[in-house]
């Protein structure tokens, strides 16, 4: 078997994982209860496949082209670094602005944490 | 072989697509549908990367490197506007 052949099979295996991974955390978008839950099924699993789609695509054009594309590693390593970091932020924003968790849910540390906080700066004040 | 194995993950990621705007246009809160534009956009990166391969060119690459620092930007921009209100804030003391 050719070079190219071999390189043809691990493209179309790793963009088969990939795009699988998409349709799994769509289905995690409608079936999760609340917001945080829903972001995490949005990103993490959104983003693994996305890298394997763009690994694919790099390793296609690699081995059948003969073109090594910096624009795919700069778009992998790009949004390997941006998709958790947008995640947290959005998390953070729902948080703050008041979005209810899931009535499952059975310990909210960081609401005891910033409970904690604002009597200390009361505490101070008063002084 | 390649262009029936894009065909098939184009049918997923359009799935995965609609998914998405049914939880756009659903969703109770607002972070909701920004996640959901933003796992919208995460798709279209791949979905640009898979018909870059049936095509069979590179001429597409640059728009796969947009497309992801647009979508951070806008959901940074997003979160930003929800929690404090503005997108860009003004400078204080003056």
């Amino acid at each position: 078997m050719s070079v190219s052949g071999t390189g043809e099979i691990i493209a179309a295996v790793l963009i088969l994982i990939g795009t699988l991974m998409s349709v799994i955390s769509a289905f995690g978008l409608i079936r999760l209860p609340d917001v945080y839950t829903r972001s995490h099924a949005g990103t993490k699993s959104a983003t693994l496949g996305v890298l394997c789609t763009l690994t694919g695509t790099f390793i296609f054009f690699w081995f059948v082209n003969d073109f090594i594309s910096v624009r795919l590693i700069l778009g992998i390593v790009f949004v390997f670094l941006t998709a958790p970091v947008a995640g947290h932020l959005i998390s953070r924003a729902a948080y703050h602005s008041g979005v209810p968790m899931t009535e499952d849910s059975v310990q909210d540390q960081l609401k005891e944490d910033m409970e904690k906080k604002k009597k200390t700066q009361s505490s101070k004040e008063d002084e | 072989m390649l262009e029936i194995v894009g065909y098939i993950a184009l049918i997923f990621l359009s799935i995965s697509i609609c998914i998405g705007l049914f939880r756009v246009i659903k969703g109770p809160s607002m972070p909701d549908r920004v996640i959901a534009l933003d796992t919208i956009g995460i798709n279209l990166i791949s979905a640009v990367a898979v018909i870059s391969i049936t095509l069979d060119t590179g001429a597409f690459l640059e728009v796969i490197l947009l497309l992801g620092i647009l979508s951070f930007i806008t959901t940074v921009a997003f979160s930003k506007f929800l929690e404090r209100g503005v997108v860009i804030e003004r400078k204080r003391d003056r």
